[in-house]
């Protein structure tokens, strides 16, 4: 006990020292003083303390093989059965479904202006955090440039529409396209490459499709970006700001939804299972036959197509866009929500995605330390829980009929 | 485009190269080491500017003689940078030895976001002024080709590297260092503690990035919480150049890669500057993953 209190208190000592330059001394440069801030420097001691104790506690848990949370059985038992495989608890899961979707149907006609639009974004997020959740989910494929596809459908979406004049519902395919298209040209060149090496080539390719479209401003017009982006029409229907916002919702809405159908479709398909044997190991993978070249290939294509359609879908809701959207710290944003939703799992993505956007939104104390939480979140959740909030689930065959026959033969 | 401009040009970039060779050294100890990319040792490099900032900042206020101030400055920013590349290793990546590949690439990819967010929310989110600190040195105006911090950064940098090298060859704990990174296993059953030597690499990486941190600083005159990032890629991209692993292929890799940055602006244009450093990273890695001075290695099963 002694031990670990005296850990703790070196932890704390340890980290106050750590901090005191960065956290300790403000300076002010015009009347030349230096303002000691120890008050923040002793705080942060106090809570090194107790978080250096929790830290202890959960390894030991972790060595023990036990949970760090272990919820209550009923919870956890009724989380199960909500999250487990179709087939099993088809009812409830139904149900809930059904629940979830009559909330989100008629959340823009009971809420506020404001909370439409940020759940729309909310939504957008969703999109492309499943989206990447194909490439570093299902296929282990670390994609640091997402952000790039994104900014590829909505600068698609802008360009056209600026010179011919072209529409949101015919952009929307184009988009995807143009997406896929980029997503194969990264593809192609980094099919050799791994691991840590795909994604810094990725961040690189990301951060050079910013900086194209920073600095070829006779395109697009650079820093200042693209304005009065028209929102989707509906057959040629007069809207207002407040219908066209609803309007927004139902198409991400549907975005959203028909992105889950095909990705849970995906997952168990012959090409879905050739990603997630990718994801396992690359050289098994190839002796089994399978055409590593291709199904990396279709990783990227399938990944990049969602943040296409988001770009564009993006691009019309907020009516404005330039770089400053797409830096490197989006991608990392969406990278989080996969890592704590869990990687390669759907309903895991959605809810972490939700939280992550959401919480920042309703808690205005807490939106300065976003960033902050985010980056801890991806460290602690690594550390702790590297399968996420919600476990993926495999498809299992269960051949009860061999098992049988064994049986009775045994017999 | 006469050869003045050309000398000008190449000894500029000799200096951002060497810059740039400083922090590739720490991507290429701990890669050579845990076969790890620290993404977070560019956020190393930008505290160990901002810690120096600050101190010097105080004894400036104090009435310190500005040589003086230098030499306690860049003291406080190496040992501080160290102590933090020691925390960061201890926390972020020593829990997941044994873990999948991935794990600690992604670990390593939230502390440099947690840093950085640390950095603008404990001091601010501007460009903050870096004083003026070097002492005149009136013989170099004399050759011309370059003032008083370019002249700093290559005898510190170009010192710190023959330190480097004699320290790696000689010392008892540089063999020690070599033996981990050619074979772990075997070094643990010749009695070098493992732990130990990866947290000496990441103290004497972190501890080489600040001392380029408090050189580029004293040079451009300024300081970021943002200033880390593109810092780490292109160091990043330097030891790529040169070979990940090798520690003369990261001096090499960040001489080049300066050079080649600087003359590119110079001739063509400053826009696309950033943009070269990401093209050739992606350029050798597809090409030539091995880089100028690595060797090839075979995946095995």
């Amino acid at each position: 006990m002694i031990n670990y209190f005296g850990k703790a208190l070196l932890a704390s000592c340890w980290f106050m020292l750590l901090t005191l330059p960065v956290m300790g001394i403000r300076l002010n440069s015009v009347d030349q003083t230096v303002e000691w801030q120890l008050g923040r420097v002793a705080l942060l001691g106090v809570a090194i303390f107790f978080l250096s104790m929790l830290w202890t506690w959960c390894f030991s848990r972790k060595a023990r093989g036990q949970a760090i949370v272990s919820l209550p059985p009923a919870v956890s038992g009724s989380l199960k059965q909500l999250f487990s495989l179709p087939g099993r608890n088809a009812h409830t899961r139904a149900v809930s479904l059904g629940i979830v979707l009559v909330v989100m149907l008629a959340m823009p006609h009971v809420s506020s202006f404001y909370q439409t639009n940020i759940m729309i974004s909310a939504l957008l997020y969703v999109m492309l955090a499943l989206g990447l959740n194909i490439a570093v989910g299902i296929a282990g494929q670390l994609v640091l440039g997402y952000v790039a596809f994104y900014a590829v459908g909505a600068y698609t979406y802008a360009l056209l529409n600026q010179a011919f004049g072209i529409g949101f519902w015919a952009c929307l395919p184009v988009g995807g396209f143009m997406a896929v298209l980029f997503g194969l040209a990264l593809g192609f060149p980094v099919l050799r490459l791994r691991g840590d090496y795909l994604a810094i080539v990725t961040l690189g390719f990301g951060e050079i499709v910013r900086l194209t479209l920073l600095n070829w401003a006779s395109l697009t017009g650079g820093s200042g970006g693209i304005k009065d982006i028209p929102a989707p029409g509906f057959f040629g229907m007069d809207m207002d700001i407040n219908m066209s916002t609803m309007f927004v919702y139902y198409i991400v809405l549907a975005a959203v939804i028909i992105t889950i159908v095909v990705i849970s479709r995906l997952k168990n398909s012959r090409v879905g299972l050739a990603l997630q044997a990718l994801r396992e190991d690359e050289i098994a993978c190839e002796a089994m036959g399978i055409n590593l070249a291709r199904v990396k290939l279709s990783a990227f294509a399938l990944s990049s197509c969602w943040a296409g359609f988001a770009g564009v879908i993006f691009a019309a809701k907020t009516s404005f866009i330039n770089p400053a959207s797409f830096t490197f710290m989006e991608s990392a944003m969406i990278l989080s929500m996969v890592v704590l939703g869990g990687m390669g799992s759907i309903v895991g993505v959605v809810i972490a995605a939700m939280i992550l956007i959401l919480a920042p939104e309703y808690l205005r104390a807490f939106s300065e330390y976003r960033m902050l939480i985010f980056g801890a979140i991806m460290v602690i959740m690594m550390i702790f829980r590297p399968q996420g909030l919600v476990t993926g689930e495999r498809r299992r065959y269960r051949i009860t009929k061999l098992h049988g026959n064994a049986a009775k033969e045994r017999a | 485009m006469d050869f003045q401009y050309f000398i000008e040009l190449f000894f500029g970039g000799l200096t951002r190269g060497s810059i740039y060779a400083l922090i590739a050294l720490g991507y290429t100890l701990v890669y050579g080491i845990i076969e790890l990319i620290n993404f977070a040792h560019g956020e190393i490099y930008m505290l160990g500017a901002f810690t120096a900032l600050l101190v010097a900042g105080v004894l400036g206020i104090m009435g310190f003689p500005a040589g003086g101030i230098l030499v306690v400055a860049a003291l406080a920013a190496v040992v501080w940078s160290a102590a933090y590349g020691y925390t960061l290793e201890k926390v972020a990546y020593k829990p997941l030895r044994g873990a999948p590949r991935l794990s600690p690439l992604i670990s390593a990819i939230g502390m440099s976001i947690f840093l950085q967010n640390y950095v603008l929310l404990a001091q601010t989110s501007d460009y903050v002024p870096f004083p003026r600190l070097l002492p005149e040195m009136e013989f170099l105006d004399e050759i011309g080709v370059m003032g008083p911090s370019d002249f700093l950064i290559l005898v510190t940098s170009t010192l710190a590297m023959i330190a480097l090298s004699l320290f790696i060859r000689f010392t008892r704990m540089g063999k020690a260092m070599r033996a981990t990174a050619q074979n772990r296993k075997m070094a643990l059953l010749l009695g070098i503690n493992a732990d130990r030597i990866i947290s000496l690499t990441f103290i004497v990486g972190s501890a080489l990035a600040a001392l380029g941190g408090v050189l580029i600083a004293s040079h451009m005159g300024q300081v970021n919480f943002g200033i880390g990032f593109l810092a780490g890629l292109k160091a990043f991209t330097a030891a790529v150049l040169g070979g990940i692993g090798s520690i003369p292929g990261a001096m090499v890799g960040g001489l080049v890669l300066g050079i080649a940055e600087s003359l590119t602006t110079g001739y063509l244009s400053g826009n696309y500057e950033d943009s070269l450093a990401f093209g050739l990273l992606i350029l050798i890695l597809i090409f030539r993953p091995d880089g100028i001075l690595g060797k090839a290695k075979v995946q095995k099963v």
